[in-house]
């Protein structure tokens, strides 16, 4: 039996999605305000969490080819096509900053109770489709610029891969020592108190400015 | 509120589960965790059910409609899968809360209207990027893809960008 199984099924899919779902929710990025506090610097968690499971996963891919256990090309890696996913990632990081979510915490928002979460999914599904219908006058645009297949930075640095993940964590950590600095100079960072209360959006300036509130975090 | 919600868990800690979770699923599957993926077929199947004959010759939603039941995928179950994940992860800690969550100067109807706006900005996005926040911020970050550090770079910049231009919206 080989690792990855490349099992596409039912039970796994379901798996997948509920430790996903479930820890997303653990860490707070049901609520657009938590996730959007993140601009404001009020709030890291959406850097902290981001950062710490990409190193997770990207150590423990790299242990796992290291021992043998995953061939080198084991898992899917994304093509870089440069002006359709800088641009992706402009509008991603804009529509999140003005709607609160992303798609997959835009799934979580729907499923811990805020309305607001089910209006972006239809914005979503509007968002996509309009893209369908613009497809043909877009696709030198989508294809344009194209990187190597399956380009890692190691490749594109001329760097073994040891040095760029540990190189990658130290930037973490001070992300995180900065981060939580910020967090506490602006009364942050939101806890489940602040944004899980029924209709809390319009009576939270006092609770968030309270005193109490910075000593907690 | 009768009884006060259990506190998120310490970034630390839901980095760490999130990026168990993420090498799981590599491990399982051979891929990452996603959620745009979902809302194209979604959005395929609804042009479809609306307008199938428009939507068979669409070029980027014809071939999901020529495969055949674009929500019979891996991405569909895991988003289920998402959906029960949250809830009873909300429910047990006592933190579903039923409401449209705002800023405090945002009105509920102003909410509204940005909360589509967003979502139309993100699920283009989504398509041009071939992915999302999820698809490939994380999981091709987590390959140390340059496709996902050039997402993550525009992702964040934009993020700050807008936000400082529409304080107003969250503060």
């Amino acid at each position: 039996m080989s690792i990855p199984f490349y099992d596409g099924g039912i039970a796994g899919g379901l798996l997948s999605g509920i430790l996903f779902g479930y820890v997303l929710e653990a860490a707070g990025f049901g609520s657009p305000r938590k996730l959007t506090g993140q601009f404001s610097l009020k709030d890291f968690a959406v850097f902290k969490v981001m950062f710490t499971a990409v190193l997770v996963t990207a150590v423990g891919l790299y242990l796992l080819r290291l021992g043998g256990v995953i061939a080198d090309n084991a898992v899917f890696i994304p093509t870089l096509f440069f002006w359709a996913v800088a641009a992706g990632g402009i509008l991603i990081g804009a529509g999140f900053a003005l709607g609160g979510y992303c798609p997959g915490t835009s799934v979580v928002g729907v499923a811990s109770g805020r309305f607001d979460a089910v209006v972006f999914v239809v914005g979503m599904i509007a968002g996509t489709t309009l893209f369908a219908y613009l497809f043909d006058p877009l696709t030198s645009f989508y294809f344009a610029a194209k990187g190597p297949d399956a380009q890692r930075l190691p490749d594109l640095l001329g760097l073994p891969e040891w040095l760029i993940l540990a190189a990658l964590i130290v930037i973490a950590m001070g992300g995180f020592v900065l981060g939580s600095r910020l967090e506490r100079a602006r009364g942050g960072p939101f806890t489940a108190k602040d944004v899980c209360a029924p209709e809390a959006g319009s009576s939270d300036e006092t609770s968030a400015s309270h005193p109490t509130y910075a000593l907690k975090a | 509120m009768t009884t006060s919600p259990r506190p998120f868990w310490p970034p630390l800690v839901a980095g760490f589960a999130l990026g168990i979770a993420l090498l799981a699923t590599f491990l399982i599957t051979g891929h990452g965790l996603g959620a745009s993926g979902f809302i194209t077929r979604l959005a395929a199947q609804i042009s479809e059910w609306l307008a199938p004959a428009a939507t068979a010759s669409n070029t980027y939603f014809g071939p999901f409609i020529k495969a055949g039941a674009p929500l019979a995928s891996w991405i569909t179950w895991e988003v289920i899968g998402v959906l029960i994940g949250a809830y009873v992860g909300a429910r047990s800690a006592g933190r579903s809360s039923v409401q449209v969550e705002r800023g405090p100067q945002t009105s509920r109807g102003q909410r509204l209207v940005y909360a589509f706006i967003g979502g139309a900005l993100v699920g283009f996005g989504a398509r041009l990027a071939r992915g999302c926040t999820s698809g490939i911020g994380l999981s091709g970050g987590a390959t140390l893809a340059v496709a996902g550090f050039v997402f993550l770079a525009g992702f964040f910049i934009a993020g700050f960008v807008v936000s400082m231009l529409a304080r107003r919206v969250w503060q």
